[in-house]
């Protein structure tokens, strides 16, 4: 049973659908953590040039960068391309969720990444990296005055 | 008078093991909302020395939370930072 009447809200509430989402679309910038695991065979400067390669793609994209640790070189616990250690590399970035398609694509053709996760922080996560990152802060500062 | 040692014992052991300590959800507890897949030393309390993940029923986490565990350890497993397969992890 669709009678005329019940058409012409649809109708109209379809066209302030379409306006709604587009507004949203263009305001829907969340928080993204990714954690890339490099080769060990790079030297260092190799490997800060990779980092800064990949923050470089990301800032140029239209992302901003939070945070950023490089944890070196860590013992994986199982090989990947029969290596047994890489080089961790952690950024915390805010973007739209357009970008992360391209981002997770640059990371796939570099032959120099062997791994990689990009995660979405909800508000319990945010506020959990938040908290880190002050901690981190506190104990840098610590460590200057001693 | 062997039979009535006997029944004595069965009945004192029993009493003992009645009180049972009981579970309770950790996170729910100490107010954790969320369970971070870098840190590998804490994933380790949820795993088994061949690196699968514990049930619900040994460590008494509430559903809500081990599905959290679930994840972080996967995502853990998947950047090389805990096992798939493990012998002897602990």
């Amino acid at each position: 049973m669709v009678t005329i009447k019940e058409i012409v809200p649809l109708h109209s509430i379809c066209k302030n659908h379409t306006i709604h989402s587009q507004i949203k679309v263009k305001q829907m910038i969340r928080q993204y953590e990714a954690v890339f695991i490099m080769t060990p065979v790079l030297s260092d400067e190799q490997m800060k040039e990779t980092v800064s390669k990949f923050q470089k793609f990301l800032v140029d994209k239209g992302a901003t960068i939070i945070n950023e640790d490089n944890w070196g070189l860590r013992k994986l616990a199982y090989p990947i391309q029969k290596k047994s250690t890489g080089f961790y590399h952690l950024v915390e970035f805010h973007a739209e969720g357009t970008l992360i398609n391209d981002f997770e694509i640059a990371l796939k053709r570099d032959e120099r990444i062997l791994r990689f996760l990009t995660v979405v922080l909800d508000k319990h996560a945010v506020a959990y990296s938040e908290k880190r990152r002050a901690k981190r802060a506190a104990k840098a500062e610590e460590k200057v005055q001693a | 008078m062997a039979t009535q040692g006997n029944s004595d014992i069965k009945y004192l052991t029993p009493i003992t093991v009645d009180v049972k300590k009981k579970k309770y959800c950790r996170f729910k507890k100490s107010g954790i909302k969320y369970i971070d897949y870098k840190d590998a030393d804490f994933l380790l309390k949820f795993i088994n020395e061949q690196g699968k993940i514990l049930p619900r029923r040994l460590t008494g986490t509430s559903t809500k939370y081990q599905r959290k565990v679930a994840q972080a350890v996967k995502r853990a497993r998947h950047l090389s930072l805990l096992p798939y397969v493990a012998d002897l992890l602990k």
